[in-house]
């Protein structure tokens, strides 16, 4: 691949070269995108969720341009950004983890008036609400570190200022996954994890920052503890969520703890585990072995996390004008379509509904019975006509969220404790 | 090249002698200076960095040079940092004795029971063919078998032994525990065999003309020649074991720590200097276990 375009270094690639840098410097975005636009890497890396390689492939078909992927954890993702800012253009990551390394000044703020579907982007990510009544869940809600003042900002406002942190791209509700076919009464509460009946049949993550979070729907769903902000606890309220929940893994309430995806999918399918802290395509992972799994909507309401592309401080000149147009492409339906047939969301739904078939709406997002077989963009079935989706509509599921994945102030205080808890 | 031309000088002249002194002593420094150089970078540079950053202070994303005992406060007091170390040694000495009673025991069959040459080598490349996969691999293996549906506990079942599955099969230190013995007994049978093979039959044939019985010779001839080996394999095992952290999280599905986990779950969260205390605690204890072993063995005098 890099050999080609060296071979190519002729006397007339270089006028078309010429060529395209004057149409850039005259012409206003969107480009006229010349020969180097195929010389164009963007390297981006992020959590697996949305690094996906077949979006790489249709940035290359539709864009012309080479998006480079890397995939790692959270906790991977976070070091990267904070600490190698070299080594990304463009970094997809949650809302939580933009709080903790948008000080760091590796990214650079989006300037709205370039994103065409800004106007179109879901009210969550703009003032909060999903609805105009909606009320503000408890955590780092995507708005409230949404924005900044300017292109050189570093602290959060309230306001659509225009300089956006992160572009949205992914969010989703979660809840407890289940096993239908192991538990055979109704689950309606997160306190059901703690539930002696399950002993040594449940599971939570081991990543601190989220498992805090599931810890404390189940300390109040249990009626033990009464969060001021479950996103932002007071030591008080860490040290009693985590006496809770050792003492239960003392007396063996855990079959074991997760970390990654797929240990949490052969947990759940090898039935060692009948309910734990799940994520969605975990769900979608374990049915598609033939194995009955549930994401139990819950009285109390779900989690919630969300992404975003963020930039590299580092971008300029065509790179950033790429960037730009990668992000506008990313909006603009297509990815949107792929993600929420996985069951994700995606910023802008409604250009991902001309990605989907009706079928496929009515089931992702309206959450109508499937009047077809729902398949993942895998070719995976997914779920057979008549079948509803767990917790219903996009309205529904996004909107009976508790709590957003969140970094507290006592964050390292908190990780300390977790530190403990493993080795409780 | 120098010492060609020292020694085509001739020899009768004092002063080559003390030439010749330096000329030598030169060769050995340049000898020694390329893998004292790959060390120095490799290994000596490294470590003295993660002492100096053990120093340093952190914030959530960043760290900061200083020069302060927080880390090392907050670690020598917290009786999480106790019990993890405690767990750690624990999890050695058990897997330590295992890995002795069946290294040892295959050793001896190998070096004593089997008697043609062939056969010895055979069976000890036998013994290493696990060691074509990955230990993770080897490791990860296990979790189906032990678990709750696994095929330990179906064949348990069906034979009527047990009524409900065992449920500390997988998941517990059991499950740890039996991980590292399988991973790192092999640690314990190549220097046992090697230094049994090295072995002088006819000081065996000796005990047993003086009246020895077998265990007589295995107590008071064997294992005391045996020793360089038994402490080489010790110093494998307690090393690898007190620095693992991925077996112990997934065998014990994430509920039980070591010291290596205390680490890796401070790099994750970009705590460096926190990771670095504990990295250098860490060393100096494991350091000073060898030391203890060193003092029953002199390894360099029985080699």
């Amino acid at each position: 691949m890099t050999t080609i375009p060296k071979i190519r270094y002729s006397r007339r690639s270089i006028l078309k070269t010429g060529a395209a840098a004057l149409g850039a410097s005259t012409l206003s975005a969107p480009m006229v995108w010349g020969q180097e636009t195929k010389d164009i890497v963007l390297r981006q890396f992020g959590t697996g969720v949305s690094n996906l390689n077949d979006v790489a492939l249709q940035v290359k078909e539709d864009l012309g341009f080479t998006l480079e992927m890397t995939a790692l954890d959270s906790d991977s993702v976070t070091q990267r950004a904070a600490t190698q800012p070299d080594s990304f253009d463009i970094a997809d990551i949650e809302y939580w983890i933009c709080k903790k390394v948008w000080p760091t000044g590796n990214l650079q703020a989006m300037d709205t008036s370039r994103i065409a579907q800004y106007d179109n982007i879901v009210g969550i990510f703009r003032n909060g609400k999903l609805t105009p009544d909606s009320t503000i869940a408890q955590g780092t809600a995507p708005h409230s570190v949404g924005f900044v003042e300017g292109p050189g900002g570093t602290d959060f406002v309230d306001t659509e200022s225009g300089w956006m942190t992160l572009i949205p791209t992914i969010y989703n509700a979660d809840t407890l996954g289940i096993r239908p076919d192991l538990i055979d009464r109704p689950i309606a509460n997160w306190s059901e994890l703690l539930n002696p009946e399950f002993a040594g049949k449940a599971s939570i993550l081991d990543i601190s920052s989220i498992g805090i979070m599931d810890m404390a729907m189940v300390c109040e769903s249990m009626g033990e503890i009464t969060y001021a902000d479950k996103g932002n606890m007071t030591r008080e309220e860490i040290d009693a969520t985590f006496a809770i929940f050792t003492e239960a893994k003392r007396n063996g309430q855990f079959r074991a703890f997760w970390k990654t995806f797929d240990e949490s999918v052969n947990l759940m399918a090898s039935g060692e585990v009948i309910i734990q802290s799940m994520w969605s395509p975990a769900i979608t992972a374990v049915k598609s072995r033939g194995i009955p799994c549930v994401y139990q909507p819950l009285e109390e309401g779900y989690r919630s996390w969300g992404g975003g592309l963020g930039l590299s401080s580092n971008l300029s000149g065509m790179e950033l004008e790429a960037a730009y147009e990668y992000i506008n492409w990313y909006l603009s339906g297509w990815v949107g379509g792929y993600l929420m047939r996985q069951g994700y969301y995606s910023a802008v739904p409604e250009t991902s509904k001309a990605f989907m078939s009706e079928n496929e709406w009515g089931y992702w997002f309206e959450g109508k019975a499937a009047t077809d077989v729902i398949t993942s963009p895998t070719g995976d079935t997914l779920a057979q006509a008549g079948e509803v989706r767990d917790g219903g509509s996009f309205t529904d599921r996004m909107g009976a969220v508790a709590c957003w994945n969140a970094v507290m102030d006592e964050n390292q205080y908190m990780v300390r404790k977790w530190n403990e808890f493993i080795a409780a | 090249m120098t010492d060609q031309t020292i020694i085509a000088a001739p020899p009768d002249v004092p002063a080559t002698a003390a030439q010749r002194g330096v000329g030598r002593h030169l060769t050995g420094w340049l000898l020694a200076a390329p893998l004292a150089g790959v060390l120095a970078i490799f290994l000596v540079l490294p470590i003295l960095t993660i002492v100096v950053v053990s120093f340093w202070g952190a914030t959530e994303f960043s760290i900061y040079p200083a020069f302060e005992f927080d880390n090392y406060a907050f670690l020598l007091t917290s009786d999480v940092t106790w019990r993890v170390f405690g767990n750690t040694f624990k999890y050695a000495l058990i897997t330590w004795a295992f890995t002795l009673l069946i290294g040892f025991t295959v050793a001896y069959y190998l070096a004593f029971h089997i008697r043609s040459l062939t056969w010895q080598i055979g069976l000890f490349l036998l013994c290493t063919v696990p060691f074509l996969t990955s230990n993770i691999i080897r490791m990860i293996s296990w979790i189906p078998f032990l678990g709750r549906e696994g095929i330990a506990n179906s064949a348990l079942l069906s034979w009527g032994v047990i009524d409900a599955p065992l449920d500390w099969l997988l998941f517990s230190d059991f499950s740890v525990i039996l991980a590292f013995v399988h991973l790192y007994t092999l640690f314990m049978v190549v220097p046992i065999f090697n230094t049994m093979m090295r072995i002088d039959r006819s000081l065996i044939e000796a005990a047993t003309d003086a009246g020895a019985g077998g265990w007589q010779t295995l107590w008071h001839v064997i294992i005391p020649l045996a020793k360089p080996g038994i402490m080489i394999g010790t110093i494998f095992v307690v090393t690898l074991v007190m620095g693992d952290f991925i077996t112990v999280r997934f065998m014990s599905g994430s509920q039980s720590a070591n010291v290596g986990r205390l680490i890796s779950n401070d790099i994750g969260l970009l705590q460096y200097p926190s990771a670095s205390a504990t990295a250098v605690v860490l060393l100096v204890t494991v350091l000073l276990v060898i030391a203890v072993l060193l003092r029953f063995v002199d390894i360099r005098k029985e080699l």
